[in-house]
């Protein structure tokens, strides 16, 4: 346990001093992309867990988000200033920030409960197409919901969202996840995506777990939202259906069910776009056929259900453990 | 691999039945595919369940794991009914099945087709399982063993790291019979164990279901057109036409059985 936090201190001190070196030797439009890399990274990983793992189709992951981005800005703007008893600053600020994350992810993930429960007598197409009314409902309740500026975009959030907040942000995902997917829950996700009657056969209470795959997913996804919210202009028109397909994407582009895949597409789907800037105006034409030629050459994405693991690479020095050669996905 | 030890301290008196099926009828609008069946189970017996093609067997075994629920009648697990209750929850009171054709989990390994299976016998939280905790770690650590105890009783270990689907068809079908035993069932439902085997593993297969039924002492039902893998290992026999039972009893006389004969045997003659 004490190792753990160590850890993860050290984790979050080299981001930090990271995110310092960033801030001082990288433009900042670098440092934009680096960021929204890590938001991305975060949404692809846990909409991995439902797509990729759990073998479910949902489209609805901006919906989730902007949950998110939307409590948690409304917890900033007005619930953060009475605490603190006026605009907090500095580290108090900061402080405030933690619970901002979590309200909006646990926000999120109520709506992960709301929208899991009900559709998942649902498969496939159908599944998609309720997720994907739940996000378009979301934005559009948003948009008229005068309290967070409506269609004006949500002004005078404090900017509070850095590197090193996005860093630890995807970091937590990726290590909850993997950890997830290590254990026998993780496992059961693995058989409903396999054979669904067959699992329940097992005893896997199928419902339960593609509810709670829901629920997970989306507190990440509404973790990035508030995240987003607190480093850019917040508007509705972050969160359409063209979002949640990008997100998609990301997670097809990896691989299905793996993890360092999703990490993968995130980031380079992120930069991508950017790197081809030069072209200016058929860079979209040129990002669409890249991803084609991609789909056409390996459809089952980047790195299929495999994983990268450094264990894996330094392996050689220790003995592996067991259970590390067990899953496709780890 | 404690068998014994978990269903020992429930078991009811010996002699009284571990499934009663009373007057159940199963009917799809105005198809019934089983009419006012009744079929009692004996503790550890290896009992099979025959019938022309379309006979409702396998509605039968979809019944018992609570896929379909009754239209009528009752179907009682060691005396209790198992209304109401989800397959996963039936599943958990000691019920495991194979499939008539494998469900196995094709992307994944042998191993953890088997590990997965553990399931019910789990009780880490979610939180655990993030965090990592002792209790976690030692459950997963216990899963490995059971796993790996399954597949070397099946000599199926040279396929831990196997994928599932690339095994040949006689070891799917042993490996689901395995996948199943790993739910610590006591009731293990067969449906057509030896479909698509030649004679030799069919013999294999039959003293592997006699060796398991002993070993870790279940009651099994088989579902079976394989007539020298029914005759030869089943102890009662209960033969379905168009979902009514016309037969039942010792292979000896359901072989010399005119109504059997007619409905099922007489019909390829």
């Amino acid at each position: 346990m004490v190792r753990r936090l160590l850890i993860g201190a050290a984790v979050l001190f080299g981001l930090w001093v990271l995110d310092r070196g960033l801030t001082a030797g990288l433009n900042p439009y670098f440092y934009r992309i680096l960021v929204l890399s890590g938001l991305n990274v975060m949404l692809a990983l846990s909409l991995n867990l439902i797509n990729g793992v759990t073998g479910q189709f949902s489209i609805g992951h901006a919906g989730f988000m902007a949950v998110g981005a939307y409590t948690s800005a409304a917890f900033t703007v007005y619930a953060a200033p009475r605490l603190a008893g006026g605009t907090p600053e500095g580290l108090l600020a900061a402080l405030l920030f933690i619970p901002a994350i979590a309200i909006g992810g646990a926000a999120a993930a109520i709506a992960g409960f709301l929208v899991g429960l009900p559709s998942m007598r649902l498969r496939g197409d159908y599944l998609a197409i309720v997720t994907l009314g739940f996000g378009e409902i979301i934005r559009v309740a948003i948009l008229n919901i005068d309290a967070v500026g409506g269609a004006r975009g949500f002004a005078g959030i404090p900017q509070l969202t850095t590197f090193t907040w996005v860093g630890a942000g995807a970091v937590i995902t990726y290590v909850v996840i993997r950890n997830l997917l290590r254990s026998y829950h993780g496992r059961a996700l693995l058989a409903i995506r396999e054979d669904e009657i067959a699992a329940e056969a097992l005893g896997i209470p199928t419902t339960r777990y593609k509810v709670t795959a829901f629920v997970i997913s989306a507190f990440f996804a509404g973790a990035a939202g508030a995240l987003f919210s607190h480093y850019t202009y917040l508007h509705t028109n972050s969160f359409t259906f063209m979002k949640s397909i990008e997100v998609i994407v990301m997670v097809v582009l990896g691989g299905m069910g793996s993890l360092t895949g999703s990490i993968l597409g995130a980031t380079l789907l992120t930069a991508l776009p950017e790197a081809l800037r030069f072209a200016s105006a058929d860079r979209l034409i040129i990002y669409s056929a890249l991803l084609i030629v991609l789909m056409i050459a390996r459809p089952q994405g980047i790195l299929g259900q495999r994983e990268i693991s450094f264990s894996r690479m330094f392996g050689r020095f220790r003995n592996p453990a067991p259970e590390a050669r067990g899953t496709g996905v780890k | 691999m404690n068998h014994e030890g978990r269903h020992g301290g429930t078991a009811a008196a010996p002699g009284t039945a571990i499934l009663a099926l009373e007057r159940v009828t199963c009917a799809f609008g105005g198809l019934k595919a089983v009419a006012d069946l009744d079929l009692s189970l004996e503790r550890g017996v290896l009992a099979g369940l025959i019938g022309p093609n379309g006979a409702g067997k396998t509605t039968v075994f979809n019944l018992v794991t609570g896929v379909y629920p009754p239209t009528a009648g009752r179907i009682l697990l060691d005396g209790r009914s198992i209304r109401g209750l989800s397959t996963s929850r039936i599943a958990g009171r000691g019920v495991a099945r194979t499939f008539q054709n494998p469900r196995l989990f094709a992307e994944l390994t042998c191993f953890d087709n088997v590990r997965i299976a553990c399931h019910l016998h789990c009780g880490a939280t979610v939180a655990d399982s993030v965090l990592r905790t002792p209790r976690s770690e030692k459950e997963e650590h216990e899963l490995l063993e059971r796993a790996s105890g399954l597949l070397e009783a099946f000599g199926l270990s040279g396929y831990a790291q196997e994928r599932a689907r690339n095994l040949p068809y006689g070891d799917q079908r042993r490996l689901e019979i395995a996948r199943a035993l790993a739910t610590e069932p006591k009731l293990l439902l067969l449906d057509e164990p030896a479909a698509g085997m030649n004679a030799q593993e069919s013999i294999r297969l039959m003293h592997l279901i006699r060796e398991i039924r002993d070993r870790y002492r279940l009651t099994v039902l088989l579902i079976e057109h394989d007539m020298r893998v029914v005759m030869g290992i089943c102890e009662r026999i209960t033969v379905l036409d168009h979902g009514v039972k016309i037969a039942e009893g010792l292979p000896e006389a359901i072989r010399r059985n005119p109504k059997v004969i007619e409905a099922y045997l007489g019909e390829e003659a």
